[in-house]
């Protein structure tokens, strides 16, 4: 008896060295090569402004919100394993939410940007309960369905949302100031700034999110579901949590793009952009934190070089989706981490 | 304002809808079934037997009726044989993976997509019913070609029907269904089985998109509806469970007819697709079948 009450009070023991160090854990770097590979990406991006004409800046700002996407997107399908069809109906909510927000409300963009952030949150938590209950094919049809669904919605409104057609936000939204400061949402120079900064937010927060305990337990889910279960871990919510955190990185990124470029289109919620989120997070590396930005930056110029030759450029999308498949499914940074630097996490 | 007539309409056109679909979903139904993977460019399939149709209607010369026959052996022979090499190059080497496949036809999907861009160009176009014969009721003439549609469509499901049943190439696809290792283990060459199916599968599709082009026009883009569509009837039928298919493809063709007519067909659409949702989400086995998938 005495033994076993000894027991009991190590182990509480245990457990308090563990929480006191918990307080300090997010102080805690893990994985340190990674975050100042990240530290040096970021840079690398900051000082390419300087570098490039002005058409590739503008590129690059795309790049960078895609990027943000497909991050979303990565967190699901890469990290948890999750493999959905419908992300597009996240991008494409986040970019209503943001867009209508400011042209029929006009209010000013930072709080329709929080707006369309708040609410892709709470979308994004009721599709997850949802489709949740499903796994596997299953999963990858229900997503597709409601993302679907979404965005016929988008055109059956088309009196509100413009539809296909789509709308252009008026003149007084495409400013805003803040802090005193005014940004113009005209200038390359203020939209690849503010691209940057938010797109660096969001990769330091993933940084922290993968590199974590919440991210240990998302690959956990990925790597063997039962064993996660059996040790103790409510699997649903940890699903739960990772499909709410990506759709509403995936609306941030899209509510982002409607108040950037200033225009809302049903187009944005087709079928066409799931699978752009899916072929940029295949591509880079999924499971990788920087995978998503690589895949992004290749295959946008690609597309971009090529839809200049040919009207037929989707040709190559679906080549490159079956043999990344066949024979590259961990994608570039996935293939590099399994073959040379194993912290490419 | 009598509201028969227009039901009568509705009703006609749900069951010519349905007959097609019929066919369509029927293909995917049996692919899933018998191979447990989805097919996501079984809609294309669709619109390269439409394409087919229409190129063997305009360069056949002699009566349209003489091109529409040709159009509906040559498209299920090519569209087949296009199956096959797609299931030979890319899905027997990813080992039928079921997420990865789903992966793989969409690259099918945008690869036949936009080959049919190159080719046929991105205008729609139509083709000649091959005879014309109205028939007339009390309030509106109907074309008899739209009947036939549901004559063909009737014949092919008991004939495919037959053949799962009754014939040595069902037995071998039911059992290779049934437990494919065990099948494997009794030397039923499973491999050629997949082929086979993932085949017999594309050419329903293909006739299909025949049937449709004298109604439709044919059009790159085309493939999208039926896909959906499919997905729909396949999923609240139950996957891979035949009579659970025909019986939706029946109810969502019929639907799906009255709704476009009383509703717009954007609506029905969004029903649909949110039905499919629903259904995979709270009753996976479908609203038909009873447990488990059967042929």
């Amino acid at each position: 008896m005495s033994l076993h009450s000894t027991e009991i009070s190590s182990v509480k023991a245990a457990k308090a060295a563990e929480a006191e160090k918990g307080k300090d854990r997010f102080m805690i770097i893990h994985n340190g090569r990674l975050f100042a590979l990240s530290l040096a990406t970021l840079s690398v991006l900051f000082v390419l402004q300087f570098a490039l004409s002005d058409y590739l800046v503008l590129a690059l700002t795309r790049i960078l919100i895609m990027s943000i996407f497909a991050m979303g997107y990565n967190m699901l399908m890469g990290y948890t394993g999750l493999l959905s069809l419908g992300h597009a109906m996240f991008f494409g909510f986040g970019l209503y939410a943001a867009g209508l927000s400011s042209y029929y409300f006009g209010t000013s963009l930072p709080v329709s940007f929080v707006i369309a952030i708040a609410a892709s949150l709470v979308f994004s938590f009721v599709i997850g309960l949802l489709a949740l209950r499903t796994e596997g094919v299953s999963f990858m049809i229900v997503t597709l369905m409601f993302a679907q669904a979404a965005y016929l919605a988008t055109l059956y409104f088309s009196k509100i949302t413009g539809g296909d057609q789509g709308m252009t936000l008026p003149t007084d939204a495409r400013s805003f100031s803040l802090l005193g400061a005014n940004f113009d949402m005209t200038s390359d120079v203020v939209r690849f700034n503010l691209a940057f900064g938010i797109f660096a937010v969001v990769l330091i927060f993933f940084f922290f999110v993968t590199q974590g305990p919440l991210g240990r337990l998302f690959t956990a889910v990925r790597e063997n579901e039962p064993r996660t279960q059996m040790l103790g871990f409510d699997t649903y919510r940890v699903r739960l949590a990772a499909f709410t955190l990506s759709g509403t990185v995936c609306g941030l990124a899209g509510a982002l793009y409607a108040l950037m470029f200033g225009y809302i289109g049903s187009a944005f919620a087709g079928f066409h952009y799931s699978i752009e989120a899916l072929l940029f997070t295949l591509v880079g590396g999924p499971g990788t934190l920087l995978g998503p930005l690589l895949g992004t930056g290749i295959m946008t110029m690609l597309i971009d070089r090529l839809s200049g030759i040919t009207t037929a450029y989707l040709i190559i999308i679906g080549i490159i989706l079956i043999v990344v498949n066949m024979w590259f499914p961990k994608g570039i940074l996935g293939t590099i981490r399994e073959r040379w630097v194993p912290w490419l996490k | 304002m009598d509201i028969a007539p227009y039901l009568l309409l509705a009703t006609l056109e749900g069951l010519v809808q349905a007959s097609v679909l019929m066919l369509t979903a029927l293909g995917l139904s049996l692919v899933f079934g018998v191979m447990r993977v989805v097919n996501v460019a079984h809609g294309e399939f669709f619109m390269v037997g439409a394409l087919i149709a229409w190129a063997c209607g305009v360069y056949i010369p002699g009566p349209p009726a003489v091109g529409f026959v040709i159009g509906l052996v040559v498209a299920p022979l090519f569209v087949g044989g296009l199956a096959w090499f797609a299931d030979w190059a890319v899905l027997k080497r990813i080992n039928y993976n079921p997420e990865g496949t789903i992966v793989s036809t969409i690259g099918m999907l945008y690869i036949i997509q936009q080959f049919a861009l190159l080719t046929f160009g991105p205008d729609a176009r139509a083709v000649d019913a091959p005879f014309y014969y109205t028939i007339r009721t009390p309030w509106f003439g109907y074309s008899s070609y739209k009947l036939f549609i549901i004559v063909i469509a009737l014949a092919l499901v008991a004939g495919l029907w037959f053949m799962l049943r009754r014939s040595k190439v069902g037995l071998l696809m039911r059992a290779t269904q049934f437990d494919k290792e065990t099948a494997q283990n009794f030397g039923i060459p499973v491999d050629k089985v997949y082929s086979a199916v993932f085949a017999i599968g594309a050419m329903l599709a293909a006739i299909g998109g025949v049937l449709v082009v004298p109604n439709q026009q044919a059009h790159y883009l085309m493939g999208t509806d039926p896909l959906l569509l499919s997905f729909v009837v396949v999923i609240v039928g139950g996957l891979g469970s035949i009579p659970g298919t025909i019986a939706a493809a029946v109810l969502i063709g019929l639907s799906d007819g009255l709704l476009s007519v009383f509703f717009s067909p954007t609506l029905a659409k969004i029903v649909s697709t949110l039905l499919v949702a629903i259904v995979l989400v709270f009753k996976p086995q479908g609203l038909f079948s009873g447990k488990g998938a059967r042929a």
